[in-house]
């Protein structure tokens, strides 16, 4: 069994295409998240969190393959911002149910007109 | 982790300790138990479903056949800016970068993260009413003649105390 893993890991060689792959793969969770719950605004912010989750991927992998270190300098600030926004998010959601009682994402529809 | 190892270790601490933890706490104080998850169930809400299928799989494949474009440009690792030193560990070249290159932007993003969390305690403030409280100043700057009254008794009258 264990010469078994060992030769898969010899057999793959994660490299550069992986990583981008499972960054897309993760990007494309987040959209079809996105899509399909359409009625919860929690598992929205989630899902953008995902993609966010995703595009950092994909930078620092890059930064790495291509020996430059502006992807992860990129990536540590992108990191303050996605936690400065989720923060926000979710404090706004906490404010709006208490004032109007509901965050089922039909029913938020007060600037309709 | 590929290299990145502070990176990586950020990543755990953030997304772990702190993201997670918000959404948990944001869950646990709105009531999301009363909402029905009716997803796949009626016919009229379902309809979006397979135009959100095929944008998210129109996406991927774009996302796969960009993936697939750096093969056919090979220069693009040519193109250099901060150059990593292999002698010294992955954490320590991005403090050297981070605390000199970039000490505006990280001033910058330490702001940012305090502006949120000001913001953030801002719009979840509430002041409740009824709640009776000490005020420092109200005490402090109380005055002799607004708290002591000399008054004249007379005999077998009394004071009304709360004029």
């Amino acid at each position: 069994m264990l010469n078994l893993i060992k030769g898969l890991r010899l057999m793959i060689n994660i490299g550069l295409g992986h990583y981008l792959t499972l960054g897309a793969i993760i990007f494309t969770i987040g959209i079809i998240g996105i899509f399909l719950n359409r009625k919860n605004i929690i598992v929205i912010l989630m899902s953008i969190e995902l993609i966010l989750l995703a595009v950092n991927i994909n930078l620092v992998s890059f930064s790495i393959y291509l020996n430059d270190l502006t992807g992860q300098v990129f990536r540590l600030f992108i990191i303050v911002v996605d936690a400065a926004q989720a923060e926000i998010g979710l404090a706004i959601i906490v404010v709006y149910y208490r004032n109007s009682g509901t965050i089922r994402v039909e029913e938020i529809d007060k600037l309709k007109g | 982790m590929i290299g990145a190892e502070f990176l990586g270790m950020i990543m755990l601490i953030v997304y772990v300790g702190a993201v997670a933890v918000l959404f948990l706490f944001v869950v646990m104080m709105l009531n999301v138990a009363q909402q029905k998850n009716q997803w796949f169930s009626s016919a009229e809400s379902s309809k979006h479903i397979p135009v959100g299928l095929i944008i998210s799989t129109v996406i991927f494949f774009e996302l796969l056949i960009v993936i697939g474009g750096w093969k056919y440009k090979p220069d693009l690792f040519n193109i250099k800016n901060l150059v990593t030193d292999n002698d010294v560990s992955n954490t320590h070249s991005l403090g050297q970068v981070l605390y000199t290159d970039y000490i505006h932007v990280f001033q910058i993003s330490g702001m940012i993260l305090l502006v949120a969390m000001i913001g953030a305690i801002v719009l979840t403030f509430r002041q409740r009413i009824g709640v009776k409280k000490q005020s420092y100043l109200k005490q402090i700057s109380r005055e002799r003649s607004e708290g002591v009254q000399v008054l004249n008794v007379e005999f077998n009258k009394g004071v009304k105390i709360d004029d």
